[in-house]
């Protein structure tokens, strides 16, 4: 098979590029600390409210400078429908669904994750401004999925939180 | 300019006997009718980003999402494997120069149009109001499923025609290499055929059964992960009828010819290996599912977009033979030269051009650091509607500007309307796409009632307008496109119908023997990828223990 000297270069230039992307990504993942939520355990949807940790929504200092919210999602409201976290500070967004699926997605933010009866949805973000941010649910879920938002204050840090 | 080799058996023509030509010609009717009905909800869909709801003048249409769940599946479920069963078995008997199993095309008929009237049937009476990625645990009508299902069995029978032609073709002709049109219409729908079984799987072992209150529970994981374990390579599905138009007929159409035989069958083995292990870069942020995985279904995603790089030089090298024989000159002065009064030929050239813009945010969409920032935003239907929704759509529409006056003998309406719905519907689907992208990026989610939502952001609103106004062109554009297809059909003129499809030539001919003649071994290729698949879901397939935990939801 004969192969264009044009078409060569064409598609060296477009492998090179495409491993060029893969590298980033590599580099994005390994430096910057950006991973995707994985596996973080099963639950049973029927069961969420009386198995910790979702027995307790909430958020919750787990070290010096850790928090962990713990979220649910339902039809159409998520549970703290508004919770309160430092700037600076790790923060663990743990969350399961106790229906269907719904997203869970900070705006403004690289927080996103889908919610699926029976699995639970783990994944980390350290919000460097203290702000307002919208959690909106990105999953049709039903009728009222529109109507399925939250919010995340981020506080300067130091400051005292509110109850979330 | 080289001796040139036709792409199949006999180039000076073959016509289906007229009882077969009818059945393809009503399959095609009801894609394409299919698009026209989807649209509305189109429009509907894009003007509630607006902030505009114009639901109240839809009659049986109750809700956003029942008319988002109409626009998915008539658009890209119903549209697109309608035209695909009708157009790749019509270009197969074309290339073999022989007729189709008359039995296998009316039972691939009437599965479908059985098929599409259960489906209707539960989405029209609210039962189904499940989008068409129909995400367990909201649970549909049972004829939901039972309707898509045949829908796919159709495409089975589809393909089984095909290949009862070519076994055919192969005892009165051994030793010959396939001709070139028959390999890549095949070769498509065999790789949907590997495609579809998961989704098949999903429906008839799941599913269906739930609905029917069977089985009480089923896996949430489980049913998403087989609704992606089909749902990517579906998009392959969509898009390689259109490539099919692209390398083998548009040659043609610019006087132009496609450079190499072998370069093109490659590029559809690729398809058929990599299409399908691809699936879990629509589940980066799903739980449960490991990250090593997820790593390796986006390297691979990186792969497929190979040979749709490999056609972008392919295709561009035949449109600029075709320029430079008419006379162009020059780095670019070819390009002008091309038939742009031929509605067909723009309306396909404008698609690919969309194209580039597709595939480039498909990269985005592939890169999991990335994909967080955009995963189900409205960023993920800007990006494909410049690859469905115009590499697909734009094609098909501009196939039918030949396709519907050969089938029915009858001279297209008129060609400058045709152009005009091809070019307001370009303008207008990048219109849409920046004003969904811009949402995107800021966070503005997707399948999302946002004209009444409970919340909104500022950044929004122009993005919206901007869709909504996009939306508008592309709903004229379509509308443009029934009139003009509509007229065709009963009013064209009798005389100047095109005779015969327009099949190109290649300026390197299949190879009589060496290594390429391994190329044709399209059961072989077939099991190479279905040893790739186990690769990349093997691990999670055994890994996974189902928990049938929910039972169904009904939130509509």
């Amino acid at each position: 098979m004969k192969v264009h000297t044009y078409e060569k270069a064409f598609l060296a230039v477009g492998i090179v590029v495409l491993v060029a992307c893969m590298i980033a990504l590599v580099y994005a993942s390994l430096v910057h600390g950006i991973h995707l939520p994985g596996s973080s355990g099963r639950i049973h949807p029927a069961e969420v409210t009386n198995t910790p940790p979702f027995d307790k929504p909430g958020v919750y200092q787990r070290g010096p400078n850790a928090y962990e919210a713990i979220m649910i999602g339902r039809a159409w409201n998520f549970q703290p429908v508004e919770i309160h976290v430092p700037a600076g500070a790790d923060i663990t967004f743990t969350a399961t669904t106790v229906d269907v699926l719904h997203g869970f997605n900070i705006e403004g933010t690289r927080l996103n994750m889908m919610l699926i009866p029976g699995q639970i949805s783990r994944n980390q973000y350290r919000f460097k401004e203290p702000g307002e941010h919208l959690l909106i649910c990105h999953e049709y879920c039903g009728l009222g999925h529109h109507l399925m938002y939250g919010k995340v204050i981020v506080h300067p840090a130091g400051t005292p939180l509110p109850e979330s | 300019m080289a001796r040139l080799t036709s792409i199949v058996l006999d180039p000076n023509g073959y016509d289906l006997p007229d009882h077969q030509r009818r059945v393809l010609r009503w399959t095609i009717y009801i894609g394409y009718a299919a698009l026209v009905a989807g649209v509305f909800h189109g429009l509907a869909n894009a003007l509630s980003y607006a902030g505009i709801t114009i639901l109240g003048w839809f009659p049986g249409l109750r809700t956003y999402y029942q008319g988002l769940t109409a626009h998915g599946v008539a658009n890209v479920l119903i549209f697109t494997f309608s035209f695909g069963n009708a157009f790749l078995p019509l270009l197969t008997a074309r290339a073999l120069a022989r007729p189709l199993n008359t039995g296998l095309l009316w039972s691939s008929l009437i599965a479908l149009v059985v098929g599409n009237i259960l489906t209707i049937y539960a989405v029209v009476s609210n039962q189904a109001t499940v989008l068409y990625t129909s995400y367990a645990p909201l649970q549909a009508h049972w004829t939901y499923y039972l309707g898509l299902a045949l829908v796919v069995v159709s495409t089975w029978l589809a393909l089984a025609n095909m290949l009862v032609a070519l076994v055919g073709w192969k005892k009165e002709h051994r030793g010959d290499r396939i001709p070139l049109l028959a390999y890549i219409s095949v070769t498509s729908y065999v790789m949907w055929l590997l495609a579809s079984l998961p989704i098949a799987v999903e429906f008839l072992v799941f599913l269906l059964p739930w609905s029917l209150g069977i089985r009480e529970h089923v896996d949430p994981l489980l049913t998403r992960t087989l609704f992606w374990f089909t749902g990517h390579a579906i998009v392959y599905a969509w898009l390689l009828p259109a490539y099919v138009s692209w390398y083998a007929l548009i040659p043609r159409q610019v006087g132009g010819a496609l450079i190499s035989d072998s370069y093109t069958r490659i590029v559809w083995i690729l398809f058929l290996l990599l299409s399908i292990p691809v699936g879990f870069h629509h589940q980066y942020v799903d739980p449960g599912i490991s990250n090593g995985l997820k790593a390796m279904h986006g390297v691979l995603t990186f792969g497929v977009f190979f040979p749709s790089l490999a056609t972008a030089f392919s295709v561009m090298a035949a449109l600029e033979i075709g320029g430079r024989r008419a006379g162009g000159k020059g780095l670019f002065g070819w390009v002008g030269k091309l038939p742009w009064g031929n509605p067909s030929v723009t309306a396909q050239i404008l698609a690919m051009l969309t194209f580039v813009l597709g595939g480039a945010t498909g990269l985005v969409n592939a890169s999991f650091t990335m994909n967080q920032v955009i995963h189900n935003t409205a960023w993920v239907p800007g990006h494909f509607h410049m690859t469905v929704g115009s590499a697909v759509a734009l094609t098909l529409m501009g196939v039918a500007f030949w396709l519907i006056p050969y089938l029915t003998r009858r001279a297209l309406f008129s060609r400058k309307l045709a152009l005009a719905s091809a070019w307001i519907y370009t303008i207008g689907v990048l219109i849409f796409a920046r004003g969904m992208i811009a949402g995107g990026l800021d966070g503005m989610p997707r399948r999302t009632f946002l004209a009444e939502a409970a919340y909104s952001n500022p950044a929004w609103r122009l993005d919206g307008i901007v869709t909504g106004i996009g939306g508008t062109m592309m709903f004229t554009g379509v509308m443009l496109f029934f009139i003009v297809i509509g007229l065709t059909i009963v009013a064209g003129r009798r005389e100047g119908a095109p005779r015969d499809i327009p099949v190109s030539q290649t300026l390197t001919a299949p190879a009589k023997h060496g290594w390429e003649l391994a190329l044709d071994r399209i059961g072989v290729w077939s099991i190479v990828a279905i040893v790739l698949i186990l690769i990349a879901y093997g691990p999670f397939l055994l890994g996974y223990r189902i928990i049938p935990i929910s039972p169904g939801f009904r939130l509509f």
